[in-house]
């Protein structure tokens, strides 16, 4: 940290003028990023006709739950008029067995890897790595097929297994960069009294572990909850994820164009995984980083 | 009896022993197929005569030629150009000077962080739908400006050819600048400070010290942000199916959208395939090195 508090050769006035302007630029920064979110909490409170008549940046004048209702129970997702909360379900349903596996798979891997280590076993890390990595167009017309052979085609059960295919290699990531600081004396020790493999995670791995379980739930859910390419590509009708119903919904060309109802839409779409920002906020950016950069 | 105890035993050694390599394996093997084998058979298909259909006919480089002689191919790589370059560029900036301001004890810090940073939760389709509300010409930014009084304004960048692409900078850097701001937020925070005071103590500035110190030192993290960044970029897809749907025509198309658009609608799984091997070549150019280097360093720290 360097600051102009600390390290300023300027005194008095100059160090106001300099603290305020500071602030002035932080908070416009604060309102560029803050403002698609109020306009679109704004206007999914409005009515149509009050969208029309009014400016874009203007409070409701009276605020409806409307659009949100509409959104939730009658929004018509293609030819089918029976709201997103269908797809809102779709998500959950891939996104929790997805997360859980994934997860627990990581942490299996992550466990092998560093503390029952074999030879080759950097070599495996590294080509399961390598899967993190890859632009995800390059796998989806051999897994289309392999989808359909399977009878997996446009079904929940078969975006949870791409999810959990291509989750895993992130979720090996984070168990492994976490174990690999945990003492190896630890583990050694409870095979002197005669623990074997699965004993020793059970009882002594998985207790210390809370801390990267919660980062590869969350980033895990978030990656799985925001996806779109595999929805699209692999689960249409009916099963469709959220994010993919949400697409249709705003891209619909036929009828009254309804932005209100566009707007609750995206928010009903964006607000599991802002929340789960907010109240984890923390751990949300260590999956970042640590998804991103080497842990 | 003795003998068929102590093999069974032997039994259970040798799974004890290979335990962790059985343990693994499913996953090792789950990635071979679905990773690298994806990756040949796609590969392969872009050597094919697949259309409509995947067929194993072979046709050299016929796929590959058709798909660099496609005009709608030279758009995308040019605006994957133009889009990366702008992104990562505009991010960089933004994200390193929220980073600064916010490292001059300021008090509201932890709020502004989490306000910077939201976006990155949101999935791109939200991103995108509110940004396709918010630059609509007819009742987004250009009628807000109208309402205030500035008549003469215009911003129909997203419906204009020349300019859709730009409307994806936008979006873009408004969703991942925030996250550049934490990588170098979390730089700074590890600048060692008796550098710092000792250069402060020779008379430096603050300006001096942050062009000539800190920025200086924590080069990495910029290198770790632009090969993020120019990830995400290259695996752009959501973002314009939300906010353009790569229109108008194809103008804001992206070598990501192009390869859904000649699998999935044109029937074109060869071209498809070609330009999806296009795009991991750009992923692996942009990855392998830098992850050789990061793996290198990581042996080398311990």
């Amino acid at each position: 940290m360097a600051d102009i508090q600390t390290y300023s050769h300027d005194a008095g006035w100059k160090h106001t003028v300099l603290r305020g302007l500071l602030y002035l630029i932080l908070i416009l920064f604060a309102a560029y990023y803050l403002f698609p979110l109020i306009v679109m909490i704004s206007t999914s409170l409005k009515s149509l006709d009050e969208i029309r008549e009014g400016s874009l940046i203007s409070l409701p004048r009276v605020v409806t739950f409307d659009a949100w209702n509409y959104a939730w129970n009658e929004a018509c997702v293609g030819v089918e008029c029976t709201g997103i909360k269908i797809y809102f379900w779709n998500s959950v349903k891939m996104a929790i067995p997805a997360v859980l596996i994934s997860t627990f798979l990581g942490a299996i891997n992550g466990y092998a890897l560093t503390k029952w280590r074999f030879k080759g076993a950097n070599i495996v890390f590294a080509l399961l790595l390598f899967g993190c990595f890859i632009p995800f167009q390059v796998v989806l017309l051999p897994m289309s097929q392999v989808l359909g052979k399977l009878g997996l085609a446009s079904s929940t059960a078969g975006l949870v297994m791409v999810h959990v295919v291509y989750g895993l290699c992130f979720t090996t990531l984070f168990f492994r960069n976490y174990y690999v600081s945990i003492p190896d004396e630890l583990v050694k020790a409870a095979t002197i009294d005669g623990a074997g493999f699965f004993t020793i995670f059970w009882r002594i791995i998985l207790p210390i572990s809370t801390p990267i379980i919660v980062v590869s739930v969350i980033w895990q859910f978030t990656q799985i909850w925001n996806d779109f390419l595999f929805g699209a590509s692999f689960a249409s009708g009916a099963n469709a994820p959220m994010t993919v119903a949400l697409n249709n919904i705003v891209n619909t060309t036929t009828g009254v164009k309804q932005y209100n109802v566009d707007m609750a839409a995206a928010l009903l779409t964006g607000l599991p995984t802002l929340l789960v920002y907010v109240l984890a906020g923390k751990y949300f950016v260590r999956g970042l980083t640590a998804g991103s950069v080497k842990g | 009896m003795g003998a068929s105890q102590s093999t069974e035993s032997n039994l259970t050694a040798s799974i004890q022993r290979h335990l962790s390599k059985i343990v693994v394996a499913p996953s090792f093997a789950a990635s071979l197929f679905f990773v690298y084998g994806f990756i040949l058979w796609t590969g392969y298909m872009a050597f094919s005569k697949s259309r409509m259909l995947p067929v194993w006919d072979w046709a050299g480089l016929r796929q590959y030629e058709r798909l660099w002689q496609m005009e709608r191919w030279h758009v995308a790589i040019e605006n994957l150009l133009i889009f990366g370059g702008l992104f990562i560029v505009t991010s960089l900036i933004i994200g390193c000077l929220l980073a600064v301001l916010l490292d001059q004890r300021i008090r509201a810090e932890g709020a502004l962080r989490t306000i910077f940073l939201y976006p990155m939760a949101l999935s791109f389709i939200v991103t995108g739908t509110v940004w396709k509300w918010l630059l609509n010409p007819g009742l987004g930014l250009e009628s807000m400006m109208h309402d205030l009084g500035w008549t003469s304004f215009k911003f129909d960048w997203l419906v204009n050819s020349d300019m859709a692409i730009y409307t994806v900078v936008i979006a873009a850097v408004w969703q991942a600048s925030g996250f550049v701001m934490a990588m170098f937020l979390a730089a700074l925070r590890g600048v060692d400070q008796d550098i710092i005071r000792a250069a402060y103590m020779d008379g430096a500035s603050l300006p001096r010290i942050y062009f000539g110190i800190i920025i200086p030192s924590i080069r990495p993290v910029f290198l770790s942000a632009i090969v993020v960044l120019a990830h995400l970029a290259v695996k752009s897809f959501d973002l314009v199916i939300a906010l353009t749907g790569g229109g108008p025509g194809y103008s804001s198309d992206l070598p990501a959208t192009f390869m859904y658009t000649m699998a999935f609608q044109r029937n074109q799984l060869g071209v498809g395939a070609a330009s999806a091997m296009m795009m991991l070549a750009t992923v692996m150019a942009i990855i392998v090195p830098y992850l050789y280097s990061e793996l290198r360093g990581g042996k080398k720290n311990g």
